[in-house]
């Protein structure tokens, strides 16, 4: 690929992977992340935001931030994948680069307590109203928990392995055969 | 995030005379807002109440206000194949015209502030339907984060309708049962959400962090 070639003689990008013709992968560091973006922006062509995403990467202790871009010329998607610990975390804001991508940065900081300093709205409700607790979407935040203590469950509700629960209670004559 | 967070776990709903507190919202607002509590509204006696509750059940009037997805039955039943306004049901679009609050479905703690408030609205009697097993125990959002579990921990709750999500058939066998309880003389939840104000409200409070409406949105 001649941006990755060209990128990475500039900028600390890695790992090219090449998921179909049209969509690559590419990592980048965390210092680097947003140039490297404004170059395929500027540079390459890849004027369209597609979407900006964070994944949990609770056994790695890292939170994979994804920027998706898209090439009309081309018809190329390119994923820029930004590695960077979870602690504190926090990366340079894009939305100088497209407006909307504020509106993904005030979900990411709501749901995932990713910062983005500097980003309008940072802290604006997103979806949540008054939350108080861990962001919800991080993996080590206990839903099931959480619900527990703070919507009384109703008690009598049972869950049943429904293989299980079909062979004993509806269809008990084949049970043999399952 | 405001100071009157802290409060809320002892929570303190009345002043000294008795009128609430509105701890919530901002004092130059304060002064807009009604600060009674709602009061009990005891049912005439005999032949009266039994014509007056006839004609409340025959003509019930929802509010245009679907919480989640079992809303989309809604649609079907005012169209021509359920034609619910048979029944003497018919939709209107603020809560201060409906008597029939159906919640249609899981409630977000966002969603939650919104009913309480359109519920308080509502003029009495009123009456509530709890459509679909999310509004009876969570049905599959029985452990999010975010959505309730027992719709009758915050308002008062009729009749529930299980089923995920129930037909529009179950919804008219809701209301022809609702209709029965008010003809029965036993639709009288405005008056207990009334006698237990309290509870209810400090129910609301638990989940409702950001409180910035009246106690009572009368
Ligand atoms: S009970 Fe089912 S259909 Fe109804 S709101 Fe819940 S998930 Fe949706």
């Amino acid at each position: 690929m001649t941006e990755f070639n060209e990128l990475s003689r500039q900028f600390q990008v890695s790992d090219l992977v090449e998921q179909r013709a049209d969509l690559h992968f590419i990592t980048a560091s965390k210092e680097h992340a947003v140039a490297v973006v404004s170059a395929l922006k500027e540079r390459y062509g890849y004027t369209h935001l597609v979407f900006f995403t964070v994944v949990d990467h609770l056994e790695k202790n890292e939170f994979h931030l994804t920027y998706m871009l898209h090439n009309y010329e081309k018809h190329h998607d390119m994923g820029v994948v930004v590695k960077i610990a979870r602690e504190n975390v926090q990366m340079e804001s894009i939305h100088h680069l497209w407006p909307a991508a504020a509106t993904y940065q005030q979900e990411m900081r709501e749901m995932y307590g990713v910062e983005f300093p500097g980003s309008p709205g940072l802290y604006e409700n997103f979806a949540l109203e008054g939350w108080e607790d861990i962001p919800p979407m991080r993996r080590d935040f206990d839903t099931k928990e959480y619900s527990d203590k703070t919507y009384y469950p109703r008690p009598g509700r049972e869950s049943h392995d429904p293989r299980e629960y079909m062979k004993e209670n509806l269809y008990p004559s084949e049970a043999e055969t399952w | 995030m405001s100071d009157n967070m802290n409060d809320m776990d002892q929570m303190q709903l009345f002043n000294d005379q008795g009128r609430l507190l509105n701890a919530g919202l901002p004092d130059e607002e304060k002064a807009l807002f009604c600060d009674a509590a709602p009061q009990v509204d005891a049912p005439y006696r005999g032949i009266w109440e039994k014509f007056l509750n006839w004609a409340r059940s025959e003509s019930l009037w929802i509010l245009g206000f679907g919480t989640g997805c079992g809303a989309i039955e809604l649609r079907p039943l005012m169209t021509s194949r359920y034609d619910m306004y048979q029944y003497g049901v018919q939709p209107r679009p603020t809560p201060r015209q409906a008597g029939l609050f159906i919640i249609g479905g899981y409630a977000s703690v966002k969603t939650m502030k919104r009913i309480v408030r359109s519920y308080e609205q509502m003029q009495g009697p009123k009456f509530v339907l709890g459509l679909g097993s999310c509004t009876v125990n969570g049905g599959m959002y029985w452990d999010s984060y975010n959505t309730i579990n027992r719709l009758d921990h915050y308002i008062p709750v009729d009749v529930y309708i299980a089923g995920c999500m129930p037909r529009p058939e179950a919804l008219l066998a809701g209301i022809n049962e609702l209709k029965k309880l008010i003809k029965d003389g036993k639709g009288e939840n405005a008056n207990k959400y009334a006698e237990n104000f309290e509870w209810y409200k400090g129910n609301q409070k638990k989940i409702i962090k950001d409180w910035n409406m009246p106690d009572y949105n009368w």
